[in-house]
């Protein structure tokens, strides 16, 4: 069939299969559809066992990062004629357990998101107004507040990989996005969180993460300023700012 | 069995403030999610949340009567007032609550939050984040989550994600707890609580297309319609006039506020062309904007026939850019336009669900110990139309006012831990049901319902209404409910079970179009959202009232009723922009 795209699905259960395998499904192409709506399509006419995780389907909430024809994408973003010529392979984010087929226990991600205090902490009493803030001040935090904590970056770094205790990438990003608030006063204890081999060091600067990140976010950009913050920091304390 | 005070069901906006209210008061609570909170629909809220802080230069004059006088002009005089004053006079506190906990607002140059104009309001007074406010909301809102869980007594305050709750359990007048179903391990469980909050979000996925998530569905707001809690006032359905097309994503409203244009085929700004548009062009209320779109497309002059474009290119580059970049983005990425140099194409689409759980300014509905805030629920402050940026700013303030309330309701409470019986009948009649779906024989699929509702309502009980086509649609949503009874979900294991879901959603999505149809059919005037093509003129004399509808479940049947609007404020007009 000319307008079909092929897809090859990941399937696996950890309690019922001894291994995973591929499973092929083609579907009929519609102008605009997207590797979401191709997903669904599945599930609603070709395999009810299907399932994947979903929720805005316009690229804001994080939900449906996988691996798509070679490279963390999200589902909903990904336009399904990209699997029209040759079939196109389907994983589920990688270096997280599997809970079913596409789907991933996200439990340590968000672990170790709460471990860096993923919180501002300005460090007085709240007044009674705003606390200001400039606009360049502002613009600091600017493509850092973007993160939709997809985890793609997570499941693209080797070093997620071969240490289950390094904070990772997202973790990083955040912590930087308040390393940078001016409103924020924890710098130190931030970089005493993400300042040793399972934080910012444990980063060998592979940049998977940058290119896989969805909303371009560059994580290795931030984990490089922590890097730089923290090693300042731990040289000629106890000045930073 | 498990036990919390105070359950809260939904983790957006209204969900996590009333969790976090909740914690405030020192009293237990766990919060269930259908998907993790920062999956959450608020998160793609795009343009502001209201409050009356005279930030802008051009809002020096503004105030909280202001701003309640907007809404209630908005809601076409169908919001409560007093509740409209409690609800504004308490937005400039929750704005600098959440800029006290870290939401990276934009800034004005003098450091203060920054305000823009947004449709339907006097002055700037809506507060944003660039075009992500609700996606900065929303993680602030979780990070205090996460600071709050950090600092409290072990689980004393505790966050179910991916716990779906599909039943709601009240026995004798009281609210005993939920059914919950686990997607991770399959496991379905009766939670008992004192006080259960729904913060479930609107239901928009009754039509399509819609700008709502996929997860907003119908399901919500049934739960407590199945448990006999009525429903108000749900004919009034929000359609946004800048939807992209074809898709249905959201093009926010920012996007006028910042200067857009909206053009037909002949590249003319029709909207001078109608008298209830011509004062406010772009900037008029999402209804009036939304109906001469639709007027336009009806009567020939979209492009193609079939949309309208969204001209924002004389904004600049730099302006987009800054203002507006995910908009870009998204026209971008979903229909391969750039709008710095292309006019964007959009139609109008559902946006918004006026109507919801009847509850009172304090989030308490008929039930004792059951309590709704944000979307789900319906207070009224939005009455028949809402106006953009006023919703964020529901789920805080009412979130918050819900957590209080029920966190008081317990501790006045003296008679804990009550209603096991009944929770494990809930739970026995629970499985049940999903066994019945996963073991029918019957032939009909979730998702040609569910495609088939939503093209059913967008055509028949739309932007525009009448008495034939919704008496049509009633017939239909009657036949679909029937097909419903035959319906198959092809997979019988219990984890991640997403066709299971997709049914329970879908039977959830029927529920709630029978209700609309009901009051769409039953008001026969026109009034904000609601446009009756028979009966185009608005009519105080008979419904200047909000509409309830309760499920009987021993009858089978719904149960219509009215109930006055409560006044006070400002007397009905005429309403012009
Ligand atoms: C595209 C878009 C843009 C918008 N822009 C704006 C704007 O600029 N300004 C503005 O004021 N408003 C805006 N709105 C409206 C506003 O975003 C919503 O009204 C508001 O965010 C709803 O918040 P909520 O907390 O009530 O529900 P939601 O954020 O929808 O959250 C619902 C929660 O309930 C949970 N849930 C639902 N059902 C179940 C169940 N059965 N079991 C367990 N959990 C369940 C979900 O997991 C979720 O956590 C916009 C809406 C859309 C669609
Ligand atoms: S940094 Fe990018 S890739 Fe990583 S979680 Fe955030 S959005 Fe996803
Ligand atoms: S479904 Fe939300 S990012 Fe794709």
């Amino acid at each position: 069939m000319a307008n079909t795209a092929k897809f090859r699905i990941f399937r696996f259960d950890p309690e019922k299969d001894r291994d995973f395998r591929f499973q092929d499904y083609d579907v009929p192409l519609e102008p605009g559809m997207t590797v979401l709506n191709a997903l669904f399509y599945i599930q609603d006419n070709l395999d009810q066992s299907a399932c994947f995780r979903v929720s805005c389907r316009a690229g804001i909430c994080g939900s449906c990062a996988m691996h798509i024809g070679g490279r963390y994408r999200l589902a909903c973003e990904t336009q399904a004629s990209i699997a029209k010529d040759s079939r196109v392979t389907i994983r589920p984010l990688a270096h997280l357990p599997i809970i079913r087929d596409l789907v991933v226990d996200m439990a340590p991600f968000w672990a170790h998101y709460k471990k860096i205090q993923p919180y501002l902490q300005p460090g007085d009493p709240d007044p009674e107004r705003e606390r200001t803030q400039t606009p360049a001040d502002r613009s600091k935090m600017d493509i850092l507040i973007d993160c939709i904590l997809c985890a793609s970056c997570h499941a693209s770094c080797p070093m997620t990989a071969s240490d289950e205790a390094y904070l990772g990438p997202a973790a990083l990003v955040k912590t930087n996005r308040f390393a940078v608030d001016s409103r924020d006063r924890a710098l130190e204890q931030r970089l005493k969180i993400v300042g040793d081999e399972h934080g910012v060091f444990r980063c060998h600067t592979v940049f998977n993460c940058s290119l896989a990140c969805p909303k371009e976010i560059d994580p290795a950009g931030s984990i490089a300023n922590l890097k730089r913050l923290a090693t300042t920091h731990f040289l000629c304390k106890p000045e930073v700012r | 069995m498990i036990y919390h005070d105070v359950v809260v069901v939904g983790a957006g906006g209204a969900g996590l403030r009333a969790a976090i209210a909740v914690n405030q008061k020192n009293v237990n609570v766990a919060v269930l999610t259908k998907v993790h909170p920062v999956r959450s629909h608020s998160g793609a809220a795009q343009g502001g949340i209201n409050a009356a802080m005279g930030n802008n230069p051009r809002g020096g004059f503004d105030s909280v009567e202001k701003h309640a006088f907007d809404t209630i002009k908005g809601s076409d005089y169908l919001a409560d007032q007093p509740a409209a004053l409690k609800f504004t006079r308490a937005a400039p506190g929750v704005i600098l609550e959440l800029e006290h906990w870290g939401c990276p607002f934009s800034r004005m140059g003098d450091g203060r939050v920054a305000q823009r104009p947004f449709g339907g309001a006097g002055f700037p007074r809506t507060c944003y984040a660039a075009d992500k406010t609700g996606h900065v909301i929303l993680h602030t809102l979780y990070e205090q989550a996460v600071r709050f869980e950090h600092a409290s007594e072990r689980d004393n305050f505790k966050v179910y994600d991916e716990w779906m709750v599909t039943r709601l359990v009240i026995e004798e007048g009281k609210c005993r707890g939920v059914i919950a179903y686990h997607l991770a391990t399959g496991k379905v469980e009766a939670i008992m609580a004192e006080a259960v909050i729904f913060a479930t979000g609107g239901a928009g996925r009754v039509y399509l297309p819609t700008t709502n998530a996929v997860i907003s569905t119908g399901l919500g707001l049934a739960i407590p319609y199945w448990a006999g809690v009525p429903v108000k006032d749900m004919e009034f359905v929000q359609f946004h006039p800048t939807t992209i097309y074809p898709t249905g994503i959201l093009m926010t409203e920012g996007c006028r506020g910042e200067g857009g244009f909206l053009t037909n085929k002949d590249g003319e700004r029709f909207l001078k062309n109608y008298s209830d548009s011509a004062k406010a062009m772009e900037t008029a209320p999402r209804d009036i904007v939304a109906r001469n779109m639709q007027r336009e497309i009806n009567e020939g002059r979209g492009i193609d026939g079939m949309y309208i474009n969204l001209d924002i290119r004389h904004l600049g580059a730099e302006k987009i850019m800054e203002r507006l970049p995910g908009i870009r983005d998204i026209a971008m990425n979903f229909v391969g336009v750039d709008p710095i140099t292309q006019p964007i194409p959009v139609r109008p689409g559902q946006h918004y669900t006026m109507g919801g759980v009847d509850t009172d300014e304090n989030g308490a509905t008929c039930v004792e110990g059951f309590y709704a805030a944000g979307e789900c629920a319906c207070v009224s402050v939005h009455g028949a139309n809402r106006l953009g940026g006023n919703s964020l700013l529901e789920t805080l303030v009412f979130g918050k006012f819900a957590g209080e309330a029920a966190a008081d309701y317990v501790l006045s409470k003296s008679a804990l831990k009550k209603g096991e019986a009944a929770l494990k009948q809930g739970l026995d009649a629970e499985l049940e049901k999903f066994k019945k779906l996963t073991d029918s024989t019957g032939g009909e699929k979730a998702g040609t319902i569910r495609d088939e509702l939503g093209r059913l309502m967008a055509e028949k009980v739309g932007i525009f209404r009448k008495e034939d086509e919704l008496k049509e649609a009633w017939k239909q949503v009657k036949g679909l409910q029937k097909r419903f009874e035959n319906v198959r979900v092809g997979y019988s294991g219990m984890k991640f079970n997403q066709a299971l879901v997709m049914a329970l959603e879908v039977e959830g999505n029927l529920a709630m179009a029978e209700t609309i149809v009901y009051g769409a059919t039953v008001r026969k005037e026109s009034r904000g959202s609601h446009f009756r093509t028979d009966f185009p003129k608005r009519d105080d004399e008979n419904f200047l009232r909000h509409s309830l509808v309760t499920w009987d479940a021993a009858e089978k049947k719904m149960k219509p009723t009215w109930k006055d609007v409560v006044l006070g404020l400002h007397e009905p007009k005429e309403r012009k922009y």
